[in-house]
């Protein structure tokens, strides 16, 4: 069965002095239908570029480069603007990190939704209303009735996102992208979003990549994983696997990175230096000069070891299980 | 709603009273407008008799308050020049006025909106750019020097347009309108391209501005995510944010189109206001002068207010008493 998407050896550049930069820099996975996959990174490790590209949105003078793009066996990047639209909300959503920005000010939450409805589908203005309402309800907005008629400034940031996912879910798409939906939010909403979510897509069927840099968000919602640095997946596979056994130095760090019931009372392990910059990711493996395994041989570009379904890309990967 | 306006007309009318404080005073000081308006040839006798008239007579102050007891009668005295009510006098000027400053506002919103439209969403194009420069032009040629231009290459050179007056006139609603024959129509064209040319290039910039800062917005990226078709992209979401700028600037240049068009009109020896009161100001009759600056403090005071209103339409989190 062919996966639902199917990303190979995507690459995005943005002009940069002299030379084009690769925010997305071939990356390559696939998803099921049904799945959740977690895109973890760091601030500008290409994760969100990564999410804009398969949704057609790359802001000019970004563009997807080359790869493919692989949406139900048809390549997204070979399709002409219209076709793109029309998958746009209906049969791939994307929900953004900032409810607060993502909703306009100046129009009603019912005239943001119906218009969505409208442009894909005919039907009466009664009926999109009607849809809308329906799905404010499915998000839990008490009186969805009354609120469609609200502005966005009447909603708490928990409740716009909500709205969001709302408008996303509405044309119960197969895909649906999350750009760091609950980064934003209260510790407590974010747990209420994060599960009404996830009941609501695996009701509907619908795959997920679900972008974050929260390792503790994705443990507890993704069936699988890819870890990005520096515009690359440097390791992918099941969330089991790569959480207990990562293979890649970076992952390593990052899992460590994390406090735990484990690490109590003991400093907490970082990985030193900083990403450097997208102009000046060093040749070869991106990690290598903050790595403590590195040798001669990162200063070439490191392949992909494995499968599709699980791979990392390091020279000298982690044999042994995390303690 | 009702209390906004109640404290603004509140507001107005302390600010019409400074104002005919200032002028009052003001007038004065520049000059007597006994030297300018009487004959040198009369006797002393009819001198006399004319300043008493005239209520110059009578000390600055006293002058005011029979000018403010005048008003509560609802007069704002009789011009020197003239010698009939200076109300009536700017009155019958106000239709010239308007309909140069309406057709002159509306050129400058067709043109100066979809360009500054254009020129934001497709900055990198040449055509924008052509679009910028022209603007840079029409907003730094100075108003009296691209009228004359006008007439020297479309009334004198090419004989296409008159340049003078405001040809035909056609009634309508009481008043004398040109823009309803065809004759007045050809007149107004040229002081009405001269006046939008500015406001039109203020417009396309803003406008521009505008809507660079809008597509910025997550909410355009969230739209186009929806799967929205452009066009109600840009129709909807970006125009009805950036209409909020724009409006403000579009009623206060409205306003001063009305109250301050002195130039174009008298380069074009259009009969409006503005020529009306650079006379009266070169004539010292005070009397127009004050009735026509109370008539600009309320025509702004009203616009200012329809502006705010407007804002209450566009922009949902804006509401009048100031709790929003």
């Amino acid at each position: 069965m062919t996966p639902l998407l199917d990303v190979r050896d995507l690459v995005t550049t943005f002009p940069g002095r002299g030379r084009a930069l690769r925010a997305v820099d071939e990356v390559s996975f696939q998803l099921g239908r049904g799945e959740v996959l977690g895109l973890v990174g760091e601030s500008g490790s290409g994760k969100s570029v990564t999410g804009f590209s398969i949704m057609g949105l790359v802001d000019a003078p970004g563009r997807v480069a080359s790869g493919q793009i692989l949406f139900d066996g048809e390549d997204l990047a070979q399709l002409d603007a219209e076709t793109r639209r029309s998958l746009r909300g209906r049969r791939i959503a994307m929900v953004f990190q900032d409810p607060m920005m993502t909703l306009n000010p100046v129009l009603r939450i019912g005239t943001q939704m119906t218009e969505t409805l409208h442009a894909h589908e005919k039907l009466s203005a009664a009926e999109a209303r009607a849809r809308a309402r329906d799905a404010l309800g499915l998000v839990g907005i008490p009186s969805p009735q009354e609120r469609l008629d609200a502005y966005p400034h009447e909603f708490s940031g928990g409740m716009r996102q909500r709205v969001a996912i709302a408008i996303a879910l509405l044309h119960r798409p197969d895909l649906i992208i999350a750009d760091e939906p609950t980064t934003a939010l209260d510790v407590t909403i974010q747990a209420q979003i994060i599960s009404e979510f996830q009941k609501l897509t695996e009701e509907q069927g619908t795959s997920v990549i679900w972008i974050t840099h929260d390792l503790a968000i994705v443990s507890g919602l993704a069936d699988r994983i890819a870890v990005m640095y520096g515009g690359r997946i440097v390791e992918a596979g099941t969330i089991t696997e790569v959480l207990t056994a990562p293979r890649h130095p970076y992952t390593r760090g990052l899992i460590r990175s994390v406090p735990s019931e484990n690490t109590r009372g003991t400093r907490l392990a970082q990985i030193p230096g900083v990403t450097p910059g997208l102009g000046r990711m060093p040749e070869g493996c991106a990690f290598r000069t903050r790595c403590p395994r590195a040798t001669e041989v990162c200063s070439e570009r490191p392949g992909r070891f494995g499968d599709a379904m699980a791979y990392h890309r390091c020279f000298h990967p982690h044999e042994e299980a995390l303690a | 709603m009702i209390t906004t306006l109640i404290r603004r007309a509140i507001q107005a009318g302390f600010v019409v009273i400074a104002m005919t404080l200032i002028v009052f005073i003001g007038v004065n000081v520049i000059g007597n407008p006994v030297d300018i308006l009487i004959n040198p040839d009369l006797n002393q006798a009819e001198r006399l008799r004319v300043i008493e008239n005239l209520g110059l007579d009578q000390s600055l102050w006293r002058q005011y308050l029979s000018f403010l007891h005048g008003l509560t009668q609802g007069s704002f005295g009789d011009s020197f020049v003239y010698g009939r009510p200076a109300l009536d006098v700017i009155l019958e000027r106000l239709p010239a006025t308007l309909e140069l400053a309406l057709c002159a506002m509306v050129i400058a919103i067709v043109v100066g909106l979809p360009l500054g439209l254009y020129a934001g969403l497709y900055p990198d194009r040449v055509s924008s750019k052509l679009i910028m420069t022209g603007s840079i032009l029409g907003f730094s040629l100075p108003t009296f020097w691209v009228g004359l231009m006008f007439i020297l290459v479309f009334a004198v050179q090419l004989g296409w347009l008159p340049s003078n007056g405001r040809g035909d006139t056609a009634e309508f609603l009481g008043a004398r309108w040109s823009f309803l024959t065809g004759d007045g129509l050809s007149h107004l064209l040229l002081p009405a391209l001269n006046l939008a040319l500015f406001k039109t290039s203020l417009i396309l910039r803003l406008t521009r501005a505008g809507v660079q800062e809008v597509v910025m917005q997550d909410f355009v990226k969230f739209a186009r995510a929806k799967g929205l078709r452009e066009n109600r992209i840009i129709l909807v979401h970006i125009l009805k944010n950036l209409m909020i700028p724009v409006v403000t600037i579009i009623g206060l240049e409205f306003g001063s189109l009305i109250a301050f068009s002195v130039v174009t009109e008298s380069i074009f020896g259009w009969p409006g206001m503005g020529k009306l009161i650079i006379d009266s100001i070169n004539l010292l009759d005070r009397p127009v002068i004050v009735a026509y600056l109370m008539m600009m403090v309320v025509l702004f005071v009203s616009l200012n207010f329809i502006i705010d209103i407007c804002y209450t339409l566009l922009d949902p989190r804006v509401r009048l008493d100031g709790k929003g």
